[in-house]
């Protein structure tokens, strides 16, 4: 049983649940990245940002965040868009132009969401090399049964 | 008599329990989408499996698959073959095959394992031994690559 006004660290999807308007049972502090003093950081420079290291998933929690009834939510809805955009085209130009390289520094300082854009784009350099170089009709191994191949299994009689 | 001062006391201990509740709530819908999430992906996968390698599983896949995904599994390669029948005219169309755009009738392999005797369209058997290589019918080899038993050589 929980003291009224007492403070907890609890999951997203269960401060969500308990949110109800009508009964106040919770109510949700902002993490501080989201809070004014860091957002001032972003719309300075979000460039320089280590988003890996504040989220690592700032964009999709800091959505999740509007859901409760914050009087901040328009201020950190506007940071969170800004941010994206501010940093998307040096993530497009990097994933375009790193081939066949070490791109780890590259994506040391992205968050989750920017990291899957990343690779999107590494597949598209990596597709289109593939074909330049005329193996885009080279018929390849199931990746599925490859993995399954280097594993073993107890014997099972067919 | 007892009943109404049972209902008075489960009034007054309502708010706590209503707290309880949500919060268990919470933990059985979560527990729920994590178990979908898993299944799903498992589904996916398996499909996938009908694309990448073929209408019939390795054992050694489908001992890892429960009843009901072997189950999903046969109906969806029923539902494709009906599909592909339906399409392309008299003979039916095998969307299955040609995912590489083919650049040639016949193409260059090396086989990576010893799968054993081969027959291709002229009635003919070859061999296949490991590292030996052979100049076959694209459509004869393609599954066989899919599978890991043949590799492709682009000359």
């Amino acid at each position: 049983s929980f003291l009224q006004g007492s403070k907890l660290e609890i999951p997203l999807w269960l401060a969500k649940g308990l949110r109800d308007s009508k009964r106040r049972i919770i109510s949700v502090e902002l993490p501080k990245i989201y809070k004014e003093a860091w957002r001032t950081v972003f719309t300075a420079d979000a460039t320089v940002v280590d988003l890996h290291k504040m989220g690592p998933y700032y964009y999709g929690f800091g959505s999740q965040l509007l859901n409760f009834d914050n009087p901040e939510n328009p201020e950190i809805a506007q940071t969170i868009l800004q941010t994206f955009i501010s940093r998307f085209r040096r993530i497009m130009d990097d994933s375009q132009n790193a081939y066949n390289e070490d791109t780890s520094v590259l994506v040391a300082r992205l968050d989750e969401l920017e990291r899957t854009l990343f690779q999107a784009g590494q597949k598209g350099l990596n597709d289109f090399h593939c074909w330049e170089k005329g193996q885009a009709s080279q018929i390849t191994a199931s990746s599925l049964v490859q993995n399954y191949g280097k594993r073993k299994f107890p014997d099972v009689d067919g | 008599r007892g009943s109404s001062s049972f209902r008075s006391e489960a009034k007054s201990g309502r708010t706590d329990l209503i707290f309880l509740i949500r919060f268990r709530h919470c933990y059985l819908l979560r527990n729920q989408r994590c178990i979908l999430a898993y299944l799903y992906d498992r589904l996916l996968r398996i499909r996938a499996l009908r694309w990448e390698y073929g209408s019939v599983l390795p054992n050694t896949i489908q001992f890892h698959m429960s009843t009901e995904e072997v189950e999903w599994f046969n109906r969806y390669k029923k539902s494709l073959a009906t599909y592909m029948r339906s399409v392309g005219g008299e003979e039916g169309l095998d969307l299955t095959q040609d995912i590489k755009p083919p650049k040639s009738l016949y193409i260059e392999v090396r086989c990576l394992r010893d799968y054993g005797e081969f027959e291709i369209d002229d009635g003919t058997t070859i061999l296949l031994k490991k590292n030996s290589q052979h100049f076959l019918p694209r459509w004869k080899c393609e599954q066989l690559i899919r599978q890991g038993v043949l590799e492709h050589i682009l000359s």
